[in-house]
């Protein structure tokens, strides 16, 4: 009875979503040929919620290192750009790319301190952390203290003279890296690493057993997200041109909603938050009138479905059907049998 | 001279921080739940009080009896009705609903009262003040409040230690299969714990709010102060939360008498070296 099997990663809708994607992308590149200029500013904001909420579900999903404290690096991102361009006299996009490396630095011995609380008080240890950096940037009067301050237009104008080619440049720079940190998650989770992440996800003692260094795992992936959301920190102030602490350091904005379209989407699988980004802007295009209201309904609509379908309106699908967009898990497919 | 006076001024309020802390500690010792909306459900009963003491006309500290009963059934019914269902192996749920809850809370909060600051009157007892000898005055109300928040302290460490009901929450801490074998209701046990943990939490507000201002986003740091105070004096230690609440209170007003910016930010960083040097706090767990 010898059964040869081969291993497979991939099945015939994965093999389509893969083709529609790379459409899509190349679609959504001449965005700014087809669209008008709110549409741009749309797409950008959907781009920058997929990026945030994708390495969130990373730390948290894939980790278990939930945090409250993203926020942390999306103001540092945008106080970065801010310093780098106004007193280093840095362009805005290098400015940007420099400031990855300086979060991912910064995040080294955050993460000495944090890694000391576990669980839940690791969430509020990344909290107080946000608000450590919100304080102190607020302390800083050149880059305006407690009240913000703008970027001045020369730095503008040094992306590109004219205000649409200003705003397509930047467009196409957060579409590209939202694309980069999507394959990234994705490439992360199916090497050798992601294998380890994922064990660790399931059972974190079995995963140790089997000599998995979790340390190391985690340390790596908040590292890596921090430096990745301090760059998109600084595209959003790049988009936004003007920063004050309290925006910057927003738990509402760069951590709630994002946790919101997680959770909604399905936290712990690569398409969660992709239908999650979705579903809260179709929500919030039609209800952000409400205002109160609408922040009430989403804290409703959070606790339903971590209650009712703890595992997302992904989780609800792939389970019932059996399918993977980005597959990470294996398959075995006998292909010669006696 | 001043010094002196911002140091006794900063141990006083550490009383209110252990208050905050309480609340939190004794929900995190019984279920291992870290409750997210915390502060705001600190800021919500001093809404609740304020709406309270003048709608009927009473003294902020008379409405206690009004809202303390209201905030514990509150408290029995939301653990029973929706936090008993997240608590498990995964910490996710637990964390996520409360944080669900804190937005519900903030935002009802703004649509009803607005986000303007509010403060509730006490009285005399606000300004009043005991001269002692070298020209110090300590306040009358930081005073009362900070003697309150120990006596409560010691109220809970023996309920929790000299107590059936005690026994109960450190039974079903240590193993709550056995507990349930025993014969407690897992689910009615950590229901009385959040209303306890709710009793706390709502002295805690009214005190608050006759102390400062507050509005509807008042709560996270709140909660943050509390969580601060539980790190720095060590998981599962009363008294080493009330240390921790008076460690945090010196350092902001010491933080504060250097540069006003600093108040808050001082005692962040006194909770980072804590952090730091003892990760398990200044004082150890203790059992029984």
């Amino acid at each position: 009875m010898n059964k040869e099997y081969e291993i497979l990663q991939s099945s015939k809708v994965s093999r389509a979503s893969g083709f529609i994607a790379i459409f899509l992308i190349i679609f959504l590149f001449f965005a700014p040929w087809w669209a008008g200029r709110a549409d741009i500013r749309l797409l950008s904001e959907i781009f920058l919620y997929l990026s945030l909420a994708s390495l969130w579900n990373l730390l948290a999903g894939y980790c278990g290192l939930v945090s409250v404290g993203q926020q942390a690096f999306v103001g540092l991102g945008g106080y970065l750009l801010f310093a780098l361009t106004i007193f280093s006299g840095f362009n805005p996009f290098a400015a940007i790319l420099v400031s990855g490396i300086l979060g991912a630095l910064i995040s080294l011995p955050v993460a000495f301190l944090i890694f000391r609380l576990r669980g839940a008080y690791f969430a509020i240890g990344t909290w107080v952390v946000a608000e450590v950096f919100r304080l102190s940037f607020a302390q800083i009067q050149s880059l305006g203290g407690g009240s913000g301050s703008s970027l001045p237009v020369g730095i503008v104008k040094s992306i590109a003279s004219s205000k649409a080619m200003r705003e397509s440049l930047t467009y196409w720079m957060i579409l590209g890296l939202t694309v980069f940190i999507l394959l990234s998650v994705y490439l992360i989770l199916r090497s050798r690493r992601g294998i380890a992440l994922i064990a660790i996800r399931d059972n974190e003692l079995a995963s140790q057993s089997l000599g998995i260094n979790i340390l190391r795992s985690k340390l790596f992936v908040y590292v890596v997200t921090a430096g990745l959301t301090t760059i998109l920190g600084g595209l959003i102030f790049l988009q936004k041109l003007r920063i004050s602490p309290d925006a910057a350091f927003n738990v509402n904005d760069w951590t709630a909603f994002v946790i919101f379209i997680v959770v909604i989407g399905g936290i712990g699988t690569i398409e969660g938050p992709i239908i999650g980004v979705l579903v809260f802007f179709i929500l919030r295009e039609t209800l952000a009138d409400l205002g109160s209201i609408y922040l009430i309904m989403l804290g409703f609509v959070a606790i339903f479905v971590m209650i009712r379908a703890p595992k997302g309106i992904w989780g609800f699908v792939s389970s019932k059907y059996n399918i993977e967009l980005f597959p990470l898990s294996r398959k075995l497919k006998e292909i010669k049998g006696e | 001279m001043d010094w002196i006076n911002s140091i006794i001024q900063g141990i006083l309020v550490g009383g209110l921080y252990a208050l905050f802390a309480a609340g939190l500690s004794l929900i995190f010792g019984v279920m291992r739940l870290v409750n997210i909306a915390h502060g705001d459900l600190i800021i919500l009963s001093a809404f609740l009080g304020l709406t309270i003491s003048t709608s009927l006309n009473l003294h902020p500290f008379i409405s206690l009896i009004v809202v303390i009963p209201i905030m514990a059934i509150f408290g029995y019914v939301l653990q029973r009705g929706i936090l008993n269902k997240t608590l498990g192996n995964d910490i996710l749920p637990p964390l996520l609903v409360t944080f669900g809850l804190s937005i519900i809370i903030q935002n009802s909060l703004l649509e009803i009262y607005t986000a303007d600051p509010q403060k509730m009157n006490a009285g005399v007892i606000e300004v009043a003040s005991l001269s002692l000898p070298g020209g110090l005055s300590i306040g009358w109300y930081p005073l009362i409040m900070f003697v309150i928040s120990v006596l409560i302290i010691g109220i809970l460490q023996f309920i929790f230690y000299k107590t059936a009901l005690g026994r109960a929450f450190r039974a079903t801490s240590d193993d709550q299969e056995i507990a349930q074998l025993m014969g407690l209701s897992k689910n009615h046990i950590f229901g009385l714990a959040m209303a306890i943990s709710m009793v706390v939490v709502t002295i805690a507000g009214i005190f608050l709010g006759v102390r400062t201002s507050f509005d509807p986003a008042a709560g996270p740091s709140r909660l943050i102060f509390g969580f601060e105070a539980v790190i720095i004096g060590g998981l599962g230690n009363l008294w080493g939360t009330l240390i921790g609440g008076i460690i945090l209170g010196v350092s902001q007003n010491i933080g504060a008498k250097i540069n006003p910016g600093w108040q808050i930010l001082a005692g962040h960083i006194a909770f980072i070296i804590v952090l730091a040097f003892r990760p398990k706090g200044l004082f150890h767990r203790i059992d029984g």
